[in-house]
């Protein structure tokens, strides 16, 4: 098995890490009271760079024009932007620029698949597409780890086809139950979707496994690639999946684009789902015939600008190099972990060891509720998600209606974890709960 | 500490949190919808929850209609989410045990202004008097993300009156 995670990539030095934080604006800025910010919720959302934001700009700017129409010297200029932004982005992830379908974010992404399979199943799509129909009897497994979004378009999809909805357990570590595969994932299995790190946990997936038994089984797989994108080495095509989506938000770039990676062949097989102008070959008023993917699934006026400066947060990541990025997250999961860990009454939930896992780290804190610990928090400048991440069955699995959790970017330092611990240790004691000192032993 | 987090957590929303009023539904009231509309008496109970944080409460309210006015015979409620949502339950079942409806929206629109006032609180001072307790919770107006704990409570309340029957959705 080929890890994810390669523990002697040489991580970021501190010359390279300073550079980092200097890129982005926002973390300069000072919270109420003059507080400096200390972001730790970049699993929620990443911030900016500043090429990044530039990219916007300048194609505003500068090379403003409708993509893919127009023979004018601009329509030109904007159009190769925009390709070459997918080329970028593509490359990032290990797929060719005909396997990336631009989406409004990484939920489009998802429910763009699991649309165009019910297209299938209405016949849309002619023979070719066959292979994405459902049936009653046919099953679609997901995971109890799921982010909402990879699990409620699969429950849709189970109500509009007739199929049934099965799912791998989490062990109480919060990895998932990869020994129940063999009995969850069975001959009826047609869809195979799961995350490749989870939001809440960051308990990372061994997807060998999953897409091995997928395809013992003749089964699809869709990876939710959301939390690995922005700070794993991520090879979609050497992991073999069949659809994968992640968003853009997430990994250093804006808000409104996301990708959904598709294998060539599945691409070129699957009916649209979004129709009109823009994804067509010939239409007549009696009928359409559609343009060949990516565009087939590119429905209208895209997110040009967005995109544009996608691509230049995946050639960012690139520069700095994804081990060694994956090699700073893994320390930071390392010190956020034995942060936690050192503050009695507070519980991780999720593995405690930083093998295959991500910088994300969410917890309980014994008496008080997951707002009430984000508000203290909040009030040292520390911010963190609460809540229940839009992962309300993983929170249920675990007797909890709410976590918080602490995630990091690729900017995020030894200090801000220690500004987060020190917080964190008085939490309880605000609350008048046995706290603790700062050093982390009872009061 | 800053002064914006004391007046949040006032020690009287810390004090309902630990200790909350009237929580415990009676047996045969979780469930959600009309339990009784008996000659003199109507009684119901409402389910909500703030989808962002998951919070829940769950609450009950007996209504006593034999006279000219409904009032409030009784609040229970049951619930699992932050302290400011939890302590605004209590001080609610405090606030309109007793009071007849007319009463029980005037309190209900003056904790919502006051919720909504960003920080201000109320610029009535007889309004701010009625309120009691629940005038601690002016310190949430200023962070927009817990206003919706604090009127958890309120609108399970809100809810439950008008599926009692104790009055209609015109009159709220």
């Amino acid at each position: 098995m080929t890890s994810t995670l390669e523990p002697l990539a040489s991580t970021l030095s501190a010359a390279e890490l300073a550079a980092v934080r200097a890129d982005f604006p926002l973390l300069e800025r000072t919270l109420r009271d003059g507080r400096p910010l200390v972001y730790l919720d970049s699993g929620a959302t990443s911030q900016k760079p500043e090429v990044v934001l530039d990219a916007e700009q300048d194609f505003y700017t500068r090379r403003n024009a409708a993509v893919h129409r127009g023979a004018h010297q601009l329509a030109e200029e904007a159009t190769h932007a925009f390709e070459d932004a997918r080329a970028r982005v593509a490359g990032f992830v290990g797929a060719t620029p005909g396997e990336l379908v631009w989406t409004s974010n990484a939920t489009a992404a998802i429910n763009l698949v699991a649309y165009a399979m019910s297209n299938a199943t209405a016949g849309r799509g002619g023979q070719a597409a066959r292979r994405f129909a459902l049936a009653p009897g046919d099953e679609i497994v997901v995971t109890e780890s799921e982010h909402h979004a990879n699990l409620v378009p699969w429950q849709e999809l189970a109500a509009r086809t007739g199929a049934t909805l099965r799912w791998i357990g989490v062990d109480d570590d919060g990895r998932l139950r990869t020994d129940e595969l063999a009995t969850v994932v069975t001959e009826r299995t047609r869809v195979l979707a799961f995350t490749h790190a989870s939001n809440v946990t960051g308990a990372v997936t061994p997807v060998e496994a999953f897409v091995a038994r997928a395809r013992e089984v003749g089964a699809l797989t869709v990876l939710d690639a959301c939390q690995s994108v922005p700070h794993l080495p991520v090879d979609l095509g050497a992991l073999g999946v069949d659809f994968a989506a992640f968003s853009g938000h997430k990994m250093y770039g804006p808000t409104g684009v996301g990708a959904l990676y598709g294998r060539r062949e599945l691409l070129e097989a699957m009916p649209p789902v979004t129709t009109g102008g823009s994804m067509v070959e010939v239409v007549t008023m009696e009928a359409t015939t559609y343009a060949p993917p990516p565009q087939r699934f590119e429905a209208g006026t895209q997110m040009v600008s967005q995109a544009v400066a996608l691509g230049c947060a995946a050639t960012y990541l690139s520069e700095l190099g994804m081990p060694a990025v994956a090699a700073h997250e893994r320390h930071l999961a390392g010190l956020l972990l034995g942060a936690v860990a050192s503050v009695p009454g507070v519980r991780v939930i999720g593995p405690t060891d930083t093998r295959e896992r991500l910088a994300a780290v969410s917890f309980v804190v014994d008496g008080v509720h997951a707002h009430d610990v984000g508000q203290v928090l909040d009030d040292a400048g520390v911010a963190v998600r609460v809540g229940h991440h839009c992962a309300q069955p993983l929170h249920r699995r675990f007797g909890v209606a709410a976590t918080a959790r602490a995630s990091a970017g690729v900017y995020t330092t030894d200090d801000d974890v220690a500004a987060f611990r020190e917080a964190l240790a008085g939490v309880r004691a605000f609350f008048g709960l046995g706290g603790a000192t700062t050093d982390g032993r009872p009061a | 500490m800053s002064s914006a987090m004391e007046q949040l957590y006032q020690q009287v929303i810390l004090d309902h949190a630990k200790f909350p009023h009237g929580r415990g539904l009676p047996d045969g009231v979780g469930a959600v919808g009309v339990a009784a509309a008996d000659h003199g008496t109507c009684a119901a109970t409402s389910h909500q929850v703030n989808p962002t944080c998951g919070d829940e409460v769950t609450l009950h309210v007996d209504v006593d209609t034999s006279g000219g006015t409904p009032v409030v015979r009784g609040v229970a409620w049951e619930g699992q989410g932050c302290s400011i949502s939890q302590a605004s339950t209590s001080v609610l079942h405090d606030l309109v045990v007793g009071q007849d409806l007319a009463t029980v929206d005037r309190l209900a629109a003056s904790f919502r202004t006051m919720l909504q006032s960003q920080g201000a609180g109320l610029a009535d001072e007889a309004e701010e008097e009625a309120l009691g307790d629940a005038v601690a919770f002016a310190g949430v107006s200023r962070y927009a993300a817990r206003v919706k704990c604090a009127l958890l409570g309120w609108v399970a309340l809100d809810d439950a009156l008008i599926l009692s029957g104790a009055r209609t959705t015109e009159d709220a």
